[in-house]
């Protein structure tokens, strides 16, 4: 072994229950370097990173530290050990204040270790602050704090431990250009000090710009690692995805009907202004924009889990207001959310459980009874069209991959036979196979005439699905695409808050 | 090589998941044989009878706990929609108290409601039925409307329904009840009730839109709202249902005793509740069955009349009982944890 790694990871293997999450997949990441771990949603970046930071353990395989072998049983002895990780999902406690997140655990003591020195912490605080070129409060409230504020937080903490190895996952999702330059700073300088990043992002610029290493994971599988001055970007993606974008999305061309749904001058207070458009059978309306630009909110408000607080919904011509779900599934919409786990599956339950809930409301019931041994062919039909992976329906959703769940989700709202669809985010989180299969359904069913609406972040989704795309930017629509005019630069500009001249 | 590998693992999957979909309530009713398995050789052992082959005794147990059992099908609906019903004892009281005024003899010289004595059967079981789904519907409508927690809500209703039940006939036990009425609760009239309510309901939560939505709102609130679930007018209903059951419970324990009490059905609650756990009916919300619970409370039936038949003091009793709760929830904990790591 003639060069050094801070950390290697050799051969590691991981399954979860119907996915092989990794497979054999190898990692070496050199001191003073910015390592980019770039892949498509599922194909095993997070759970690479889990095994790195002692969150999840490894089935096969082995992980080195600095040339010898380790074994972590928690994220405390990965810490232990030099490395930290800072979390896509934010950890820090909202009422306590930020010196409070960065020492907790190890505050400096006085009084014979009894109370906690509160001077010091704030001292040792500013001391870090003062090293990464942050300008924050120590005894301001995290709850109190930006987004991207919280985040320098996560990174001034992760950079208190000392820490040879810092795992950032995708760090500037929610953050602004210049919040992201102050970023590529205190990376910068890190790196002087011979700390490895380990980065993981989707964003192609930041690769170049930031990173001197990059490896590809797709479908859990180790790819390539290269140098990111012998690579090119085209090169980069082809490995990534591993196939024809055409391939990726297969839309069909259907010819556009009569107009089933009309929005005017929709508006929640404090979230979104004035949207308005119109959907028509068989097309698929892509909705674009960054996060937080109210994409979702809309959709709420449409299906009424939010209502709007002004402007008009027409539903087949016929002006409706929507003032609750019920209301919603009545006027033929359906609903996919964008968080699963959260607001879409019920996970102590089964499969048909899961499937079967939205249309007991008109169909499937006699004399108080649900006709179950039909209500149970029809979702055996549907999972045999819809190829989800399950043994039997009764199997409880929670064992299913994040795929087959979403599949379940579409299977209970096609049940309900939907004019309307609302998809947000649907194939977020979902392995490529799983992905295609839902993007050729959506296609299906606008085929078949269903209006849909199709919320994505994924540029490629949106370009590649939709017949128009509505950007939206800070709750407003900055403009409309048609299918033959969208291209990513297009769409980035709107998104960004360019309005559009015409 | 692969892939059967993983077919292998999924098929193992599956199998275990199925071995354990039959059991819920199997695995209980094992228990349950256990437990009575142990008092039988206690029981040749301390007093060289047997526990388990006397009809008497065996009939006795379900009917002490036909009362209890009725409350705790209630407080299975509502705990399956993650909620808490603390109220029922108190509910019980009141209800008795209400029934039993419109159940008196008029040859009574003192009845509560002189005007209203030797009214048919069916006015006393009425007003004790209305009585208690009116304290549910309050239980509920705050749950549901104000996001005042289950655990407060129903513990104020605990604590007001009490009170009201004293302040009914200012403390005083109304008795001398008319025949027709404490049939109700004369010699097996209360195993009937209780096991065909238990059975309506098992079918209800099971094979209807009703049990489906209960299910669905335990399970995951915001996603059974999103499915088109009007969640609050469900969550007044079940509450209404438990609170029902509650007064039903009453009209039977007045009727058993030929008089209305204020004090009747303390702890009730509690006995019900801890039926339900031991039954597989999870906390969390989403889980549970009637069975179950049946099952439940009649392993609480035969830890008393056991302890009683091996002349254990009552002290040890309500000492085993607690740790039998506990060890159900531990279990019920574990059984979360491990699905969540799978």
């Amino acid at each position: 072994m003639t060069e050094s790694y801070l950390i290697e990871v050799v051969r590691v293997s991981k399954s979860f229950p119907g996915v092989l999450a990794l497979d054999e997949v190898d990692l070496r990441i050199r001191p003073g370097t910015v390592h980019a771990l770039m892949g498509e949603n599922g194909a095993g970046k997070s759970t690479l990173m889990k095994i790195i930071a002692g969150v999840l353990a490894p089935d096969t395989g082995a992980i080195r530290v600095n040339g010898s072998s380790v074994k972590f049983n928690s994220p405390r002895d990965a810490l232990d050990a030099g490395i930290a990780m800072i979390h896509q999902e934010l950890n820090l406690m909202p009422h306590m204040t930020v010196a409070e997140n960065i020492w907790i655990r190890r505050e400096p003591l006085r009084g014979m270790g009894l109370l906690i020195d509160h001077a010091e912490m704030v001292r040792m605080t500013q001391h870090l602050f003062r090293r990464l070129n942050v300008d924050l409060d120590p005894d301001e409230e995290v709850g109190n704090l930006t987004i991207a504020n919280r985040q320098i937080v996560e990174i001034a903490k992760a950079v208190s431990f000392n820490s040879d190895v810092l795992i950032m996952d995708e760090p500037t999702s929610a953050l602004t250009e210049r919040e992201v330059m102050h970023l590529f700073s205190i990376i910068k300088d890190l790196k002087s000090h011979g700390v490895g990043v380990i980065y993981i992002t989707h964003k192609m610029d930041e690769v170049f710009s930031i990173s001197d290493e990059v490896s590809i994971l797709r479908d859990g599988r180790f790819i390539a690692n290269h140098v990111c001055a012998d690579i090119d970007r085209d090169s980069l993606i082809r490995e990534m995805v591993g196939r024809n974008i055409d391939e990726l999305f297969p839309k069909e061309t259907v010819s556009i009907g009569e107009e089933i749904l009309l929005i005017e001058n929709l508006s929640l207070r404090g979230v979104f202004t004035d949207v308005s458009l119109a959907l028509r059978r068989g097309e698929i309306l892509g909705l674009g924009g960054l996060l937080g630009a109210g994409r979702s909110s809309v959709a709420k408000a449409l299906f009424g889990v939010t209502p709007a607080t002004s402007g008009r919904i027409f539903v087949r011509g016929r002006q409706t207001i929507i003032d609750s779900p019920a209301t919603a599934l009545r006027c033929g919409m359906a609903f996919v959310t964008e968080d699963r786990k959260e607001t879409g599956c019920f996970l102590s339950l089964s499969v048909l459980e899961n499937m079967e809930i939205a249309v007991l409301h008109s169909r499937y019931t006699e004399w108080g009874l649900v006709t179950q041994n039909a209500l149970t062919a029809e979702c055996e039909r549907l999972r045999q069209a819809l190829r989800i992976k399950v043994t039997h329906l009764h199997e409880c959703i929670q064992n299913l991959s994040g795929g087959n769940q979403q599949k379940v989700l579409l299977g209970r709202w096609l049940l309900t036979d939907p004019g309307i669809l609302i998809l947000d985010e649907p194939t977020r989180g979902i392995d490529v196979g799983a992905k295609a299969e839902i993007h050729r359904l959506i296609s299906t069913l606008a085929a078949a005439g269903v209006g849909v609406i199709l919320i994505s972040s994924e540029m490629a989704e949106l370009l590649g699905m939709c017949d128009r795309i509505i950007v939206m930017h800070e709750g407003r629509m900055t403009g409309t695409l048609e299918r033959s005019e969208a291209d990513q630069l297009n769409i980035m500009r709107l998104a960004s808050g360019e309005r559009r001249a015409n | 090589m692969d892939t059967s590998n993983q077919a292998a693992s999924s098929a193992k999957v599956a199998g275990a998941k199925r071995r354990r979909k039959l059991p819920t309530e199997a695995n209980i009713a094992l228990i349950l044989l256990g437990i009575a398995l142990v008092f039988e050789i206690a029981g040749w052992i301390v007093r060289g009878e047997s526990f388990l082959l006397n009809p008497d005794r065996l009939l006795i147990i379900i009917l002490q706990v036909s009362i209890v059992g009725l409350i705790a099908i209630g407080v299975t609906q509502v705990i399956i929609t993650g909620g808490i019903d603390l109220s029922s004892g108190s509910v019980l009281a009141l209800s008795a108290m209400v029934a039993a005024s419109l159940a008196q003899d008029s040859d009574n010289a003192r009845a509560l409601f002189p005007a209203l004595t030797d009214l048919p059967m069916i006015v006393p079981l009425m007003a004790g039925l209305l009585v208690g789904a009116l304290a549910g519907v309050i239980n509920g409508s705050l749950i549901a409307m104000t996001g005042i927690p289950p655990f407060i809500a129903t513990l104020g209703m605990m604590v007001s329904a009490r009170g009201l039940a004293r302040a009914y006939s200012n403390g005083q036990p109304i008795s001398l009840l008319s025949e027709h009425y404490t049939w109700i609760g004369s010699g097996a009239t209360p195993v009937i009730i209780f096991l065909g309510t238990a059975l309506i309901f098992h079918v209800a939560l099971r094979h209807t839109r009703y049990g489906k939505f209960t299910y669905a709102i335990g399970a995951n609130l915001q996603a059974a709202r999103l499915s088109g679930i009007n969640v609050n007018r469900h969550i007044i209903v079940v509450y209404s249902i438990a609170g029902l059951l509650a007064g039903l419970a009453g009209v039977i324990s007045s009727a058993r005793v030929a008089s209305g009490q204020a004090g009747m059905g303390v702890g009730y609650e509690l006995d019900a509740i801890s039926a339900v756990v031991i039954g597989g009916t999870s906390l969390t919300g989403g889980v549970g069955r009637i069975g179950g619970t049946v099952i439940g409370m009649i392993i609480l039936g035969v830890m008393m009349s056991g302890f009683t038949f091996l002349g254990v003091d009552s002290v040890y009793q309500e000492i085993v009982k607690g740790a039998i709760i506990v060890t159900a929830v531990g279990t019920d904990m574990y059984r979360q944890r491990k699905r969540k790591k799978v």
